[in-house]
């Protein structure tokens, strides 16, 4: 026979200003198992606690109820309180009778009827509890890291600082990511290269950290602590260990004219090539698509001039498989595709560049050298016109509904740099609302309208015309209310960025969801802003949501925090609140698995005890340290043959049935 | 096969040769633009007015016509393409309109069921541009054409769902399948001005210069619309610049029909 104790918190005035503690003590009293119903004004002070567990202790309680706050609040506190006096913590059942009833209600005497109803519920509930035992599972004292640039490098860093070994995996020849492409920095002006690039050498040099490029993550399996992570390594036809990057091969490689992806196809490389003159690792990949060699098997040439050997024609792909305890996705973001943009006349003028081309071409190593020159004619141009929110702010369908955040501010410095370089340059900006909240950033935007003469016009653009000579804007300037034309030599477009394309098909592998933007989703948008909803996935930079250099060096600092903290602990225990499948009951439909969210449910053979007739079927199984405790699959399971351990299908009705 | 025809009242009077080009391509592309009985004019402009009943029924009445006769709604006139084609969209998604214009008369109980179509859609989207080559017997090799697509044939975007509205590509298309060279230019979805030809003149003509100086400077030799209000203010404004001619005409050029003698019964 059980017995149960039933304890109710005033929580000061916040529940006994509207629910009458003594009513609803003897609402419970006299239902079948109580043995204790007692009150106290804070039963999760140390003396309601004392006074929980004496009465455990006292009458060898078999589960407890509490009728007090959210079980958010304070479930684990009560269920530490029944496990230090001997209870099995799955026996404690929280009646909420602050946020449920005193809190939205004002009658009393009817809150607190509605509180011995859901008291009831409650003892129902929990008289048909069993104890629950979490599993313990050992952590992999490894983290991966998805993503090379900032992020990923900062990330991978603050890991491997901590002593834990880290594989940074990187899909492009080189560490460095966008930032690596970057000028000047805002809102200080550093130079973009001179504060990366030591980063880049202190990762590719630290002993903890093992830098993959050319590679991409292939497959996941398993679960917080355990990760089980296939990377394919492209490729890259020459051998890392002989390589000394002196550059011999990509001069005398007779292949030109191959875009440059590094400099947005301003610039031209050869089919043997590293993107930049800092690359790391400094070791060429060939482009099999374009190398001569590789086509026809006719040339050959960077094989011959190479001293040590380490052209390799007849590399393969490389398959490497490793276990992680925590995973980082880091995989940043990318500018939007302007064709649906017509208007502003991208796709047909030379003159119209994106702001990141832009980026390049004020580079010292970039297309022209660092000089403002029309890419048309080479001319300097007298006038250039920055257009802000391309494609950001949109919700006409072209172009994404948010705002990219970092476009206000760097248009602020792209202004600023060529008025500070060719003061005699007209410089205008049109602007929706500027947005520059940050450390230094307003002062520095202002500095720009008000020491350099920026001039900013509120207003949207509707057509960029290019005449040959100069572009023709027409606009409507909002403050003064007209409609404007404008000749410019020059237009600069703050294009909308997204997240690459390959963060979706990642968070797909890694069970980490992503929204309606492809944004890597966080936890809880304020409380959990790192780490994903999928345990053991941690979230940094632009891949979760637009954001600028120092807010994710910060968040991947904050990711770093989260894994040293799971790689940290030697095992790992599971919520036992988790699904259960009743082998006898289940028929391998196969419905289960797919509503899953978290790819916790399989299939394999199992005997079946049929009234003692042995069989061997295929049914389903849980892994339990996968499962969150959803109950999706209870929900779409047709034979009832799943269930969720501690919130049964029985105990639910029990609670459905003691409120009607 | 055979679509139901909206030819609008400016194709009765002043751009007969929008509609008469059109009806013998029709033919000799293997189809027929079945006029609808006694079609009233759409208004030319679509009716922003809160009165509803005296501004949409003939659109109505037109689009209705066509549902009992179970085929799709052809236009020529960009006007009434742009009419028609919005006035459906209320009808399908309107359900206050609907219950006003029934109110008014039960025979107007419509439901946005009727599918409107540019003759170009009809051209693309039907018929294929490849066929249109291939009928061609005349193609126009060498000519330097600009597709002037004025504004009402393209937006808004979302109803006319007629091509992108700020990069169109389909009358370009249409060109080349004539064998003649498109020249794509940046003006060519901006307006003639051509609601204020007659209040603000030389904003009309500065509109309609921008748009020709566009087309020369890119290289076109000759422009074709659809729209019967761009032709007549472009000619009128610009027409030393650059000829302009309907689309149509075109058509009926390269697949051989004989222009004079159509103009001539037109």
């Amino acid at each position: 026979m059980e017995k149960i104790g039933f304890f109710v918190c005033h929580c000061g005035s916040n529940i006994k200003a509207t629910v009458d503690p003594n009513v609803v003590l003897d609402g419970v009293r006299s239902i079948p198992g109580i043995v204790v119903a007692e009150q106290y004004p804070y039963m999760c002070a140390k003396t309601g606690q004392n006074m929980i567990a004496d009465a455990i202790k006292t009458n060898g309680l078999t589960g407890i109820v509490i009728a007090a706050c959210s079980p958010r609040m304070h479930e684990a506190t009560f269920r530490k309180v029944a496990e230090a006096a001997g209870l099995n913590p799955y026996m404690v059942e929280i009646a909420n009778i602050r946020e449920h009833v005193s809190w939205i209600h004002k009658n009393k005497e009817e809150g607190s009827q509605k509180a011995v109803a859901l008291a009831k519920a409650a003892i129902a509930k929990v008289k048909l509890n069993a104890p629950l035992f979490p599993e313990e599972n050992s952590v992999i004292k490894r983290a991966l890291v998805i993503g090379g640039g900032i992020a990923g490098i900062q990330a991978a860093l603050d890991i491997a600082e901590a002593g834990y070994e880290v594989d940074l995996v990187e899909s492009s020849p080189s560490i460095g990511g966008k930032m690596a492409q970057l000028d000047k920095t805002f809102p200080t002006l550093d130079c973009s290269a001179c504060i990366l690039t030591p980063k880049m050498v202190d990762a590719a040099s630290h002993d903890k950290i093992n830098i993959m490029t050319y590679s991409e993550v292939e497959k996941v399996e398993g679960f917080v602590g355990n990760f089980t992570v296939t990377v394919r390594k492209k490729a890259r036809s020459v051998c890392m260990e002989k390589c000394t990057g002196c550059g011999d091969c990509w001069n005398k490689c007779p292949v030109k004219n191959i875009p440059l992806e590094f400099d947005l196809g301003l610039q031209n490389r050869k089919a043997i090539y590293i993107p930049f003159a800092q690359a790391l690792p400094l070791v060429p990949v060939i482009d099999r698509e374009h190398c001569i060699m590789m086509k026809s098997g006719k040339c050959g040439l960077c094989q011959t001039v190479c001293q040590p050997g380490a052209i390799e024609f007849d590399q393969e792909d490389e398959l490497v498989t490793q276990k992680y305890g925590a995973v980082v996705t880091a995989t940043g973001f990318e500018t939007i595709n302007l064709d649906k943009f017509g208007e502003y006349a991208y796709n047909d003028s030379k003159d119209v560049i994106t702001s990141f081309e832009f980026e390049r071409i004020t580079h010292g190593a970039g297309p022209t050298g660092g000089e403002l020159k029309r890419l048309s004619d080479g001319r300097k141009p007298k006038s250039v016109t920055f257009i802000q929110c391309v494609g950001s702010r949109d919700i006409s369908g072209r172009g994404k509904p948010y705002c990219s955040k970092i476009c206000c501010m760097y248009t602020a410095k792209h202004a600023v740099l060529i008025k500070d370089k060719y003061p005699d340059v007209n410089v205008n900006v049109f602007y929706i609302d500027m947005r520059t909240p940050g450390k230094a950033y307003d002062e520095f935007y202002r500095r720009g309208v008000e020491e350099y003469g920026v001039k900013y016009i509120k207003g949207q653009v509707g057509k960029v015309v290019d005449k040959g000579n100069c572009l023709t804007i027409s606009a409507v300037d909002l403050l003064d209310n007209v409609k404007m034309e404008l000749e410019t030599d020059m237009v600069i477009l703050a294009t909308a960025i997204q997240p690459v394309p390959s963060a979706k098909p990642l968070a797909s592998m890694l069970s980490a969801s992503i929204d309606t933007n492809n944004f890597m989703t966080e936890a809880h948008a304020k409380l959990r802003p790192v780490e994903s909803p999928t345990a053991g996935v941690f979230l940094a930079g632009a891949g979760q949501g637009p954001k600028d250099i120092p807010e994710t060096v910060g968040q991947a600092g904050a990711a770093a925090a989260k894994v040293i903290g799971l790689l940290s602990k030697d095992v790992l225990l599971s919520n036992p609140c988790t699904a259960m499948v009743d082998i006898n009951a289940c028929n391998g439909c196969s419905l289960c698995a797919p509503v899953c969210p978290y790819g916790a449910i399989s299939y394999g053979p199992a005997t079946v005890n049929d009234h003692g007739l042995k069989t061997i079927e295929r049914v389903s199984h849980i892994n339990q340290a996968l499962c969150q405790g959803c109950g999706a699959c209870v929900v779409v399971c047709p034979s009832g043959a799943m269930d969720l351990q501690g919130f049964s299908n029985k105990q639910l009705l029990a609670e459905v049935d003691a409120l009607c | 096969m055979i679509f139901d025809y909206y030819p609008g009242c400016t194709l009765n009077t002043k751009a007969k040769e929008l509609d008469i080009f059109a009806r013998k391509a029709a033919e000799k592309l293997g189809f027929e633009l079945r006029e609808i009985e006694d079609w009233q004019c759409c208004g030319a402009v679509y009716p922003m007015g809160a009165d509803v009943v005296a501004s949409k029924t003939p659109s109505v009445r037109a689009l209705k016509a066509s549902q009992d006769n179970g085929r799709a709604l052809v236009t020529l006139c960009s006007a009434c393409h742009h009419v028609l084609k919005r006035v459906n969209r209320d009808a399908a998604e309107d359900a206050e309109f609907r219950a006003t214009l029934t109110a008014y008369d039960e025979e107007l109980e419509y439901n946005g069921g009727t599918e409107v179509l540019h003759f170009l859609e009809v051209l693309r989207d039907k018929i294929g541009f490849d066929k249109v080559k291939a009928a061609v017997t005349n193609p126009l090799i060498g000519r330097k054409i600009g597709a002037y697509y004025g504004c009402m044939l393209l937006r808004p975007g979302a109803v006319m769902a007629f091509d992108d509205p700020e990069s169109p590509t389909i009358i370009e298309d249409f060109i080349k399948a004539l064998g003649a060279t498109p020249v794509t230019y940046a003006m060519r979805n901006e307006c003639c001005g051509g609601y204020i030809s007659l209040a603000e003149k030389e904003m009309s003509a500065k509109m309609c210069h921008a748009v020709a100086e566009d087309a020369v400077r890119r290289g076109a030799e000759e422009l074709i619309t659809a729209c019967p209000l761009c032709a007549y203010n472009v000619k009128k404004q610009a027409g030393d610049i650059l000829p302009i001619t309907y689309f149509t005409k075109l058509l009926a050029e390269a697949l051989g029909l004989d222009g004079e003698e159509a103009k001539a019964n037109a």
